[in-house]
């Protein structure tokens, strides 16, 4: 599992406006774990902007690389085989970009993830969105888009759920949603999503504890 | 082997011909066993040039049956490079064009640092079984005495695969103030009861060859062969894993057919006794039965109630960790212990487990996916260097 592999490549570019959002929220000095953390970008920024001393779990060699070439921690670990190695509440902010849907148990991740973090940072894209439920109703096929770009046979997004499928699990499970951004196509948030945000909202941005 | 000269003058990877110093120290070592080495001496090369501040040095810990030759040639018509002529020199991952890089013989080796087979100047005689156990700390002692006398107050990196690994992990807990970056590669942080244990099967095959003369075989003229054969044989094994042995070997016969006798039949006896026989003539018992002890009793967290986060809580410097899948001599899980700890107590670290089914001796390899995360890590120091030794207000943004 690895995040990089699951979106289109955005090295080279900018932080990304999702990242950059991320970045609102982590204080100075916070102690992060990204997982699935790509070439090491945010933690790189968030170490050189907020003096965050970072962890990044990966398992894609590239990557592992490029994280080392940016002087950021990176270290060779399966997600999907779970953080039993991490102490609990070793960290304040457990970080994970686009890859809730690509690994095998997203709910025993998170669960993880707050185990070993105070609070837990996801995004994910939400496959509520009104291109996606119009390209299954229409089409009668397995929605392709720019940030789904995979066919149904070759997806590493083998666990795709919507806003409202989140906000379910968080109430199930006891976490406490204490931020929550809906982006549209453009990385912005606009009456729309605001509305009707599982219609509108292309990524979703959660912050949640337990 | 083919029987040509592997040295080519015009490699522009190479360091070249180099030349070993010996420096000689007359200031008595205390070591860990309480006894003490009363003057010694070290047998050293180094590759590429010290920088002005003496920033640039990087200190190379050879592993149980290496030593100080660890880059170039001796002679035009050597065979082969040094041990890990594959990783340094110009352009290689420890470059020589930016880095001082120094590597010893360890205390203790037959290389040519003080060792059982040196004279001790008490009786006249080798010093044979009497020689003091020295172990990993005592090593680390020696090696900031060197790096004192070389003008080094503080390596750029130490680094080292195997029992090298574990002085680099000694460095980084004894000395954290004289480590800017350790490099820890196929290593653990103590041995397996299992490792011991191969390591008294090779320390018995010696112990017991009948030309062993109680480790004063130098005053027999002789040496005890078949143990050093024995030891190496079985230490081979485990550097090997068990498909780099089925597709190098397989069941291959030498001639084809089984002859029902106990001669070499099998391609892989005939490696390992090979490999046996090349060590034997080359190797001094009385040191592989020291250095199998040193391995034996590393354990830096013995000094911190057991506890590895404790030990490497004294360190401060960034680690390189790497491992190799198929390693089963010091197993990934050797190396993630280490990283666990290091993670707990909020030292910087990057590991890596690289994929290859070369078993332990892939870290002396070069496997291109190894090369290229310790030659980014490498290359990460070396920027970071050259960009302190201009003005600091102009240091560029880190990439």
């Amino acid at each position: 599992m690895s995040a990089a592999h699951t979106l289109p490549d955005t090295r080279g570019e900018a932080l990304r406006t999702d990242l950059s959002l991320i970045r609102e929220w982590i204080p100075d000095g916070a102690r992060v774990l990204d997982l699935g953390c790509g070439e090491g970008q945010l933690l790189q920024n968030l170490r050189d902007t907020r003096n965050v001393q970072g962890y990044g779990l990966e398992i894609d060699q590239d990557n592992i690389a490029g994280c080392i070439r940016r002087g950021v921690n990176v270290i060779e670990q399966d997600i999907d085989e779970g953080l039993g190695n991490i102490a609990d509440k070793r960290f304040d902010y457990v970080l994970m970009t686009q890859a809730l849907q690509a690994v095998q148990r997203p709910d025993l991740v998170l669960a993880e993830m707050l185990r070993v973090g105070r609070e837990a940072i996801v995004t994910f894209p939400n496959f509520g969105h009104w291109r996606v439920r119009g390209y299954l109703f229409f089409k009668g096929r397995m929605p392709v888009s720019r940030r789904l770009p995979y066919q149904w046979y070759d997806t590493p997004n083998i666990h795709l759920c919507t806003v409202n499928d989140f906000d379910t699990h968080c109430r199930k499970s006891g976490y406490r949603i204490l931020d929550r951004l809906v982006l549209n196509n453009d990385h912005a948030s606009g009456i729309g999503t605001r509305l009707w945000p599982n219609v509108f909202g292309e990524i979703a941005i959660y912050r949640v504890s337990c | 082997m083919p029987d040509t000269s592997a040295y080519n003058a015009a490699a522009h990877d190479s360091v070249g011909l180099v030349k070993p110093s010996v420096m000689h120290f007359d200031q008595p070592l205390e070591l860990e066993c309480r006894r003490v080495l009363p003057a010694y001496d070290l047998i050293y090369e180094t590759y590429g040039t010290l920088n002005a501040d003496a920033s640039n040095a990087v200190l190379i810990c050879h592993a149980l049956s290496g030593h100080h030759h660890a880059a170039g040639y001796h002679s035009a018509e050597d065979k082969r490079p040094g041990w890990w002529d594959s990783s340094i020199g110009p352009g290689k991952p420890i470059d020589t064009d930016r880095f001082f890089v120094v590597s010893l013989n360890n205390l203790g080796g037959c290389h040519g640092s003080t060792g059982p087979a040196s004279i001790n100047p008490e009786t006249g005689q080798p010093w044979g079984p009497d020689f003091p156990m020295v172990t990993v700390k005592d090593w680390v002692n020696s090696q900031a005495r060197l790096a004192d006398r070389l003008g080094i107050q503080k390596w750029a990196a130490v680094i080292g695969g195997s029992l090298g690994g574990m002085q680099a992990l000694q460095w980084s807990i004894d000395h954290p103030e004289r480590v800017a970056h350790a490099a820890v590669i196929a290593s653990a942080s103590k041995l397996s009861a299992q490792n011991i244990a191969f390591n008294e099967v090779a320390r018995q095959s010696i112990l017991t060859d009948p030309n062993f003369h109680g480790g004063r075989y130098y005053l027999h003229d002789t040496y005890p062969r078949q143990g050093l054969i024995l030891a190496r044989m079985v230490g081979h094994i485990t550097y090997l894993s068990d498909d780099a042995m089925r597709a190098k070997f397989g069941r291959d016969l030498r001639s084809g057919r089984f002859h029902f006798g106990f001669d070499v039949e099998f391609q892989v006896e005939s490696y390992l006794r090979h490999q046996g026989e090349t060590f034997s003539r080359n190797f001094d018992a009385n040191t592989y039965l020291l250095m199998t002890k040193a391995l034996d009793y590393f354990d830096p967290a013995r000094d911190f109630d057991h506890s590895l986060e404790r030990a490497l809580a004294q360190a401060t410097c960034p680690f390189l960790v790497v491992s190799f899948t198929s390693d089963w001599r010091f197993a990934p899980e050797r190396s993630e212990e280490i990283v666990n700890a290091l993670v707990a107590v909020g030292r910087d670290v990057s590991y890596a487990e690289v994929d290859t089914d070369k078993g332990h001796d892939a870290f002396l390899l070069d496997i291109p996916e190894y090369t290229r995360l310790f030659g980014a890590w490498m290359h990460r120091i070396a920027s970071d260097l050259e960009a302190d030794q201009r003005e600091p207000q102009q240091r560029e943004p880190r990439q």
